[in-house]
């Protein structure tokens, strides 16, 4: 069988309008292992795709709470017991002190986790992905829009899924190698 | 991204039958009512608490407009285009600013005395003698000219130029959209000194002993968190009524909850701030400060401060959801208004007594003054709000940025 030995199928659109239609086209025929990508952000484009709302927040939200009360116990534990030290007179568990290094952590841990958290949903780093094989996919930096469909999505079929695709006003369809 | 052509709204004046069209008679018999009841009793024995509870409404509620003023100037210096459906509120606010000429007259000229000890010469000591030069009474009435002045020159120029728009050809508006981009660049500079310095003569004053460099921006932050707040509700209320019942969406009060949020974090920011730097150095001119306000009563709204106006705002309107929908962000932008009536009571109102010869010690205690102020105050605002903006369209129609406005989306 032909689709066990393809990596999926690559679809060029020529603007964000036809790549936009073509989505809503993919996500209504029930595909789940799909992909858009385009030379800039096409606003909208989730929402052709119905993509789930992003886990992000949360991430970010368990990760700033979390180094928030870890600063806090940090700074507790530093100049109350590890190495007490009286500064200006105040007591050794001084909060306002405290305040300025407990926010400005808490607004790094939650940083690092929206950027390491962005990584990792993204799959990145990721050196290499079978459309780079496509010499069609070199515009996707430039002025080219695509749509990637994997062979493991259950829905795949070669030819059902590229006559799908053809209808969607691809100008361009291309089997890709795993 | 709409493919679909996305129509001018058509819904963009008060009914006058709606409820909205009842708001500048509502205001105005506030107004009346209030005033009289506030101006009146300042003539009586308790002139005294009485200024003070008008010098707390006036800044409170000047804050309102004054917020408008400073997010208008940005939005046109910037370009902004997602804010046009909303914008006709914020210029019909700044529009109202000459109203404050005219309600800043009990403080210059009747409560002047009463309110600000650096004018009563057996006050003047070591420290006092040497800002006489700032604080003396003839420069203090011109700064203030100046201040008034200049809200009004920029709050009608803002306001003129947007109705004006409605009645210009394509050519016309795009020249003014100029025009009053250069304006509000230079205006903002303008803004940012006079508002600062009105803070420091009309609130920091109040202790004449004490002084802190962030004070003006402590006001600022006051003033357009109060801002965003009235303009969420106001936009709920326009919807209310029946004006732009499609154009303004919930990406809109999405976006007004996002700075509702942000200004949120930048109050408190600002308010700690102010302290740390107090606490840590520790200098008895600078803790008096704080130190009038951690007894008497006033303790409770000192601690109380930075948990309501802050952490609970804070992790209410953190959720998306929670801006997104309607209810869930008037409430926030209600409460949030609410506390800014406690912020600027906390600031003004523990100043009452704590000089004047040690007769007593400031207590928290509400009179109903405080309430007849804000009334009074707050009615004339809403009167002249209400009234210009039931008078004109509700957003400016010919702007050329209104089509990014009404699809606007948040991704």
């Amino acid at each position: 069988m032909s689709e066990t030995k393809s990596w999926g199928l690559l679809a060029q659109y020529e603007n964000p309008h036809a790549i936009y239609k073509a989505a809503e086209k993919v996500r209504d025929a029930g595909y789940q292992q799909w992909d858009a990508c385009t030379p800039f952000p096409v606003h909208g484009l989730d929402k052709a795709m119905g993509a789930p709302p992003s886990k992000l927040p949360w991430i970010v939200l368990a990760c700033g709470l979390s180094g928030s009360a870890l600063m806090l116990l940090f700074e507790t534990w530093a100049m109350g017991e590890a190495y007490p030290m009286i500064v200006g007179g105040k007591p050794l568990f001084s909060l306002p002190a405290f305040v300025p290094v407990w926010y400005e952590f808490t607004v790094l841990a939650s940083c690092v986790a929206a950027f390491l958290g962005n990584w990792i949903l993204n799959g990145l780093p990721r050196p290499h992905h079978p459309a780079f094989a496509s010499k069609a996919f070199e515009r996707v930096t430039d002025d080219k829009f695509f749509i990637l469909i994997e062979a493991a999505d259950p829905q795949f079929d070669l030819e059902k899924t590229k006559a799908l695709l053809n209808e969607s006003g691809a100008t361009l369809v291309e089997e890709l190698e795993p | 991204m709409s493919h679909h052509e996305i129509k001018k709204p058509e819904d963009i004046v008060v009914p006058p039958s709606s409820f909205l069209a009842k708001l500048p008679m509502l205001g105005a018999i506030l107004a009346v009512a209030g005033l009289g009841a506030t101006l009146g009793s300042s003539f009586g024995e308790h002139k005294a608490r009485t200024m003070f509870s008008y010098l707390f409404a006036f800044e409170a509620v000047l804050a309102i407009p004054l917020g408008a003023l400073g997010w208008v100037l940005i939005a046109h210096t910037v370009r902004a285009g997602w804010d046009v459906v909303v914008r006709r509120q914020a210029e019909t606010l700044v529009g109202s600013l000459p109203l404050f000429a005219l309600l800043w007259i009990p403080i210059g000229f009747i409560g002047f005395h009463e309110l600000y000890p650096w004018t009563h010469h057996e006050h003047i000591d070591a420290i006092l003698a040497k800002k006489t030069w700032f604080l003396s009474t003839g420069f203090w009435y011109a700064r203030a000219f100046v201040y008034l002045a200049a809200w009004t020159g920029l709050g009608l120029f803002i306001y003129r130029s947007s109705i004006k728009q409605d009645s210009l050809d394509e050519a016309g508006v795009e020249k003014q959209v100029h025009v009053v981009r250069k304006v509000s660049a230079g205006g903002i500079f303008l803004y940012g000194l006079t508002l600062s310095f009105a803070a420091v003569d009309w609130l920091m004053s109040l202790q004449p002993h004490w002084y802190s460099t962030i004070f003006g921006v402590y006001y600022f932050a006051a003033s357009i968190l109060a801002f965003f707040a009235f303009m969420i509700l106001s936009t709920q209320a326009l919807q209310a009524a029946g004006v732009m019942k499609q154009a303004i969406t919930t990406e809109h009060f999405h976006d007004l909850g996002k700075l509702l949020f942000g200004y949120t974090v930048f109050w408190a920011y600002i308010a700690f701030s102010q302290f740390v730097l107090i606490w840590y150095a520790n200098i008895p001119e600078e803790t008096e400060f704080y130190l009038v306000r951690l007894s008497g009563g006033w303790e409770y709204l000192s601690y109380g401060l930075p948990i309501a106006h802050f952490f609970v705002p804070f992790l209410f309107l953190i959720s998306r959801h929670i801006k997104r929908n309607r209810v869930a962000l008037a409430a926030g932008a209600i409460w949030t208004l609410v506390l800014h009536f406690v912020d600027l009571y906390w600031l003004v109102m523990p100043n009452y007594g704590a000089h004047g010869g040690g007769h007593h010690e400031p207590h928290l205690s509400f009179t109903y003054t405080d309430f007849t102020a804000v009334l009074g105050v707050g009615g004339a605002l809403l009167a002249v709000f209400g009234y210009l903006l039931t008078k004109n369209k509700a957003v400016a129609i010919n702007d050329p940025r209104l089509g990014e406005s009404l699809a606007h989306e948040n991704y």
